[in-house]
């Protein structure tokens, strides 16, 4: 077994280990609140996968969390805490919800790029913001892009109630998009290869979600832009002497962030409600980073730690619903407890395992080495 | 004209309350060279302890001790996340924020069935308004009457609590043998472990100042201000008090300014909006301007932070775990 490999299996077994912890005290909280924990286990794993309509629903929320996810990773990559991806999803949201209410006559192969670039533009200036504040001001992206959550809900229930509202409905909501703007169902989809399946909110845009993912990959391993990105990030005293621009790449990063937050957008407005609504992104901003954190802010892993928000979400849903001292809240608690253990107490137990790990290896290269004379 | 400023002055007081024990709170944190953005988490947490705590025992105190409890414990999960374990701190305080925010909604769903809230406390269990001595008898009086009756009596004992803390934060900082150790250990921690004294136990004695302060903000918001807890009631309060303290350059009376500042702008806003829109009518819509209005704190948070007042320097070993080996 090679560094690299002993190195991997060290950090999935950290990251395991993590989660594990995390899952645990969130299993003594539902206990101290009186209920069984195996029990809630099984109706959130039911919940989650036991129907297919339950399996549509966790891929759906899976759909966002890759977004936000993303969101997060590539600012982490560059040494930033975006947690403003709640306000850019709901900014580039916006841009997504106006370019079909504006182009409803045009056809979904020519408005859904409009909507993808709308959203980047948007979400993108609303991240792009605290990334020039942070290069060029120095001040804390973490504090910043709180704000700008807090000022992009602001605007959205200014817009949503007064200009957007059609006459004589009372809910703040826009009113629907055409039909030939939404983005296919995937029932639908599968209705095209002549595959039954149950309907449910999973659209198209779960394989958008997946071209990201790639796009990302490739763009901050094997790009100039992202090794740039990464070089700030790990040392921006040597980035400034190997001649990048600090600043030009913090504000690169935070609206690349905010590009892909806004994508939430896609998925939630264009796929699934048909209408721009109040607080569509709640909450999934933040999931973000949690999402990133487990999945050690490489795609493969927010793709794997998004899906194991779909299923706390949907699952936790289901919970909440079968057992009453249980609210949806828990899956918050759980977000926390992740970004504690796995981001800021991730080498808790790291030194246990390097040291579990060398000795198993050690095992197997004792046994490799022993075997041939027995054999003999 | 006179009436109108006693009463927005009066209000700022009130409203300040919270900003000023959070941001006196990260003035401990931070000088010890411990980020904390965790304030927010604090408040959160402390105010539904001590809702909850109250309305258990009738006993607003009791509250504010629960309250300060759920502060401490929180820091100290920051401490030993950033300070014994030397993990990202910035992260350390997300986490904390993210946790009260979904334990809150959880425990308050679990205990008490009302949709995250927690239920009325009674007069007896919450702090009511005292009046001072004298303020009925010096109410007559022109000017100082007003000022002493009006504006500064008949508070509740949390809000001369707020008040009395900023002078003894700055005592402790900038007068005590401890503050000296605190600053010494934000500044170079390395000179001060030279010295023999423990770095990273001064820090978890800042710390534990920290969360009493933070949790007492907290109860401020759901025994003083309001009877009962909401959910999210905390509504970004800590970041404003964080930035207040940034703006103030971590100094207690400076960062006590810009919390007042902030208040004075939530009051004004609150007492003027109907005048106001009445006034700005036929230029700008009444949404617009209320929404403006709303959003202008955190508008004004931003331009803090931009360093458009003055450029901040914070404590020079600020975020950096301390270690021996290095």
């Amino acid at each position: 077994m090679n560094e690299r490999r002993t190195e991997t299996l060290v950090v999935t077994l950290v990251t395991f280990t993590n989660l594990f912890i995390a899952f645990f005290i969130s299993g003594v909280v539902i206990w101290a609140l009186g209920e069984d924990p195996w029990f809630a286990l099984k109706t959130l794993l039911y919940g989650a996968f036991g129907y297919d309509e339950a399996l549509g629903y966790t891929l759906y929320y899976t759909t966002n969390f890759i977004f936000t996810g993303l969101a997060f990773a590539i600012g982490f990559h560059c040494g930033l805490f975006n947690i403003g991806a709640e306000g850019q999803a709901y900014i580039g949201g916006l841009a997504v919800g106006l370019i079909c209410l504006w182009l409803e006559n045009w056809p979904l192969w020519l408005v859904f790029p409009l909507a993808v670039s709308a959203s980047i533009i948007f979400g993108g200036i609303w991240g792009a913001i605290p990334g020039y504040l942070k290069g060029k001001r120095g001040s804390h992206e973490v504090v910043t892009t709180i704000m700008f959550n807090f000022i992009a809900s602001v605007i959205m229930v200014d817009l949503l109630s007064h200009v957007l509202r059609p006459d004589g409905q009372m809910s703040p909501e826009s009113r629907d998009f055409a039909e030939r703007v939404w983005v296919p169902q995937m029932h639908e989809i599968f209705e095209w290869f002549g595959i039954q399946i149950t309907q449910t909110p999973l659209n198209g845009t779960f394989f958008f979600a997946l071209l990201c993912l790639i796009l990302v990959w490739r763009f901050i391993w094997y790009t100039r832009w992202g090794y740039e990105i990464r070089t700030v990030g790990t040392n921006d005293t040597a980035a400034v002497y190997a001649g990048i621009s600090v600043s030009r790449n913090i504000i690169l990063a935070m609206a690349l962030c905010g590009g892909l937050a806004g994508f939430v957008g896609i998925n939630e407005i264009m796929g699934s409600s048909h209408r721009i609504m109040l607080n569509f992104q709640a909450g999934i901003g933040f999931t973000g980073i949690a999402v990133s954190l487990i999945g050690r802010n490489h795609p493969l892993g927010i793709l794997l730690a998004a899906l194991l928000f779909g299923i706390l979400y949907q699952g936790g849903a289901e919970l909440s619903f079968e057992v009453q001292a249980i609210d949806r809240h828990l899956v918050v608690l759980i977000q926390g407890l992740v970004i504690l253990f796995a981001g800021a107490l991730e080498h808790l137990f790291r030194p246990q395992i390097e040291q579990f790990v060398r000795i198993i290896t050690n095992v197997e290269k004792t046994e490799q080495a022993v075997s041939p004379t027995v054999n003999n | 004209m006179w009436t109108d400023i006693i009463v927005i002055l009066d209000a700022t007081f009130r409203i300040s309350v919270p900003f000023i024990l959070a941001a006196m709170g990260g003035i401990f944190a931070e000088r010890s060279g411990v980020i904390d953005f965790g304030l927010e988490g604090k408040m959160l947490g402390g105010a539904f302890v001590a809702a909850t705590v109250a309305h258990w025992t009738q006993s607003a105190w009791l509250g504010l001790l629960g309250a300060i409890g759920i502060g401490i414990v929180f820091s100290m999960m920051h401490g030993y996340a950033s300070v014994t374990k030397r993990g990202n701190q910035v992260v350390s305080c997300v986490a904390i924020n993210i946790f009260a925010m979904g334990l809150t909604v959880v425990l308050a769903n679990a205990w008490f069935h009302m949709g995250g809230q927690t239920p009325q406390l009674p007069k007896g269990a919450r702090f009511l308004p005292i009046e001072l001595p004298f303020a009925d008898a010096l109410s007559e009086v022109p000017i100082i009457g007003d000022i002493y009756s009006k504006l500064i009596s008949g508070h509740s004992v949390l809000v001369y609590i707020a008040f009395l803390a900023v002078p003894f934060t700055a005592w402790v900082v900038f007068k005590s043998s401890f503050g000296l150790r605190l600053r010494a250990t934000g500044e170079n921690p390395l000179a001060v472990d030279t010295t023999g004294i423990s770095v990273n136990k001064t820090r978890y004695q800042a710390l534990i100042l920290n969360g009493i302060l933070g949790g007492m903000s907290g109860a401020y918001l759901s025994t003083a201000h309001l009877a009962f807890f909401v959910k999210d009631m905390s509504a970004g309060k800590g970041y404003l008090a964080l930035a207040a303290m940034i703006v103030g350059k971590w100094r207690p009376y400076p960062a006590m300014f810009a919390c007042l500042l902030f208040s004075i702008l939530f009051a004004t806003k609150d007492k003027y909006q109907h005048e106001m829109q009445i006034m700005m009518q036929g230029i700008v819509p009444a949404h617009l301007l209320n929404s403006f209005l709303e959003m202008s704190p955190y508008i004004l948070t931003v331009v803090f932070l931009a360093g458009f007042v003055g450029k901040a320097v914070a404590p020079k070993a600020i975020g950096q775990p301390f270690s021996k080996e290095k």
